[in-house]
């Protein structure tokens, strides 16, 4: 392949267009990403914990977020003397850059993808292979420290997140298998036109049938969060913040950033191979308005699932670090096997 | 170009204005934020006291099996994929090939669980 031929063609408009495209689904990200924040970080665990939370910034400390960005702005940026300085430099960008490329094969629409799925259809693949490259900028952050709690943070992380991605890759197998797809769009359409034996009002979301791949995604999700009861990695009282223990001020923020928008991102991706995306039943499936309703339909049903994350992460207790690698592979991953076991043989039988 | 490739090339640009974004941000903080060193700040942070040693010290990777037996399992999910996207054509073949594919896979993890490296070690 030679260069001109890359090049040649409808260059600009192909190019104007991808970054224009690419800016508004990094903007359309973040704001889900600060609206959990907002409302279930700042504001439901208050009212949990009997305090108000924020009221200073805006009507109900609505614009609090943006007040702690004018604030993280204003930090002086400190790298350890000893660190790494290039690699804890590149870390965060590691982090957040591999979390937001998560979004690119979400579908919010009827034609709101953005890569056209009948020619890269590997869809929810593509979201676990890229998902786990933010393992390794963990990792990264907790070495190039060269601090103590940095280290075991970032092992004690690293540890933690590649016990729980097989539970998660094997639970999205039940659901590839029921949709004969890996295409998020089709599994989508799959779901509003399903029918549960012959009854098709609801379609099929496959929360009624893979209800328990569903648990284990949860689970797993939450501890690839590394959100309470999973948060050893990051346990503020044995281990300051673990591998974000030398990071100030932006990159500490930034940080912070790539844990909300992935949060974000497992909601999304739950929503659409679970809940049925950004289809409700009752819509019509094909039409034009649906480009505008879908993506609604999709964060209401990302809230749903933020919602049950944060509700977990200020309920329970943080387990140990041998409590938390034994659960994974002594009881998630054989019952993921399990799953897809049968899940294979209902699938072959009906 | 064919359509397959300029898919990944979408992928690339998106990835490159994920990153460029960050930059302008962070680079937007470098004009605001002030920078005083003194030396203290620069030290490693280690619950107020001078740090001791090394910071890369030395310490027992207790899950390091666990590291061994991902990559087995990673490896089977990179084949169970394609064989659940087909499994409507293959029917019973492909189901019975896919129990022993999983079965032997099962064995291992058995095997470990047995020989007892599932335990805090």
């Amino acid at each position: 392949m030679n260069l001109a031929s890359v090049f040649a063609g409808p260059f600009d408009a192909y190019w104007a267009q991808s970054i224009l495209r690419s800016v508004g689904v990094i903007a359309a990200v973040l704001l889900p990403a600060g609206t959990f924040v907002y409302l279930f970080l700042f504001k439901m665990v208050s009212f949990m914990q009997n305090r108000l939370g924020p009221m200073e910034a805006g009507p109900y400390g609505s614009v609090q977020l943006l007040a702690e960005v004018g604030k993280s702005l204003q930090k002086e940026d400190i790298v350890p003397d000893r660190a790494d300085r290039t690699l804890f430099k590149i870390a965060p960008y590691l982090v957040v850059g591999t979390v937001l490329l998560t979004y690119v094969v979400v579908p919010f629409g009827p034609d709101m993808v953005f890569i056209d799925s009948n020619v890269l259809g590997t869809g929810i693949f593509f979201v676990m292979a890229v998902s786990s490259i933010s393992v390794i900028g963990i990792i990264l952050a907790g070495w190039a420290s060269a601090s103590k709690f940095s280290l075991l943070g970032g092992l004690r992380a690293a540890g933690q997140l590649i016990a729980y991605e097989l539970p998660l890759v094997l639970s999205v197998v039940g659901v590839v298998i029921q949709a004969g797809t890996l295409d998020l769009q089709k599994i989508v359409t799959a779901q509003a036109t399903g029918e549960i034996f012959g009854w098709g009002a609801l379609g099929n979301p496959y929360i009624l049938t893979q209800g328990v791949a569903l648990l284990i995604f949860m689970i797993a999700m939450q501890a690839e969060l590394a959100q309470t009861p999973f948060d050893m990695p990051v346990a503020e009282s044995e281990l300051v913040t673990g591998y974000m223990t030398e990071y100030t001020g932006l990159r500490f923020l930034l940080f912070f950033i790539g844990e909300f928008a992935s949060a974000g991102a497992f909601s999304a991706i739950a929503a659409t191979l679970w809940l049925g995306g950004w289809y409700l039943p009752g819509l019509d499936l094909t039409a034009d308005y649906m480009n505008v309703v879908g993506p609604l339909v999709l964060l209401g049903k990302t809230m749903i699932f933020g919602g049950i994350i944060f509700f977990v992460r200020f309920t329970y207790p943080r387990f140990r670090e041998d409590q938390l690698q034994r659960f994974a592979w002594k009881v998630l991953i054989p019952l993921a096997l399990v799953n897809i076991f049968a899940t294979g043989v209902l699938k072959v039988v009906f | 170009m064919s359509e397959f490739l300029r898919n990944y090339l979408t992928v690339a640009i998106f990835g490159g204005v994920a990153v460029a974004l960050l930059a302008v941000v962070l680079g937007l903080g470098a004009l605001i934020r002030p920078s005083r060193r003194q030396p203290g700040k620069h030290m490693n942070y280690e619950s107020g006291v001078d740090p001791v040693g090394d910071g890369w010290s030395q310490s027992q990777v207790r899950y390091y099996i666990f590291a061994l037996m991902f990559v087995m399992f990673d490896v089977e999910a990179v084949f169970i994929f394609p064989w659940a996207t087909r499994l409507e054509a293959y029917q019973v073949f492909g189901l019975v090939e896919m129990i022993i594919f999983i079965a032997i896979l099962a064995l291992g993890l058995v095997y470990a669980w047995r020989k007892g490296v599932l335990r805090w070690i």
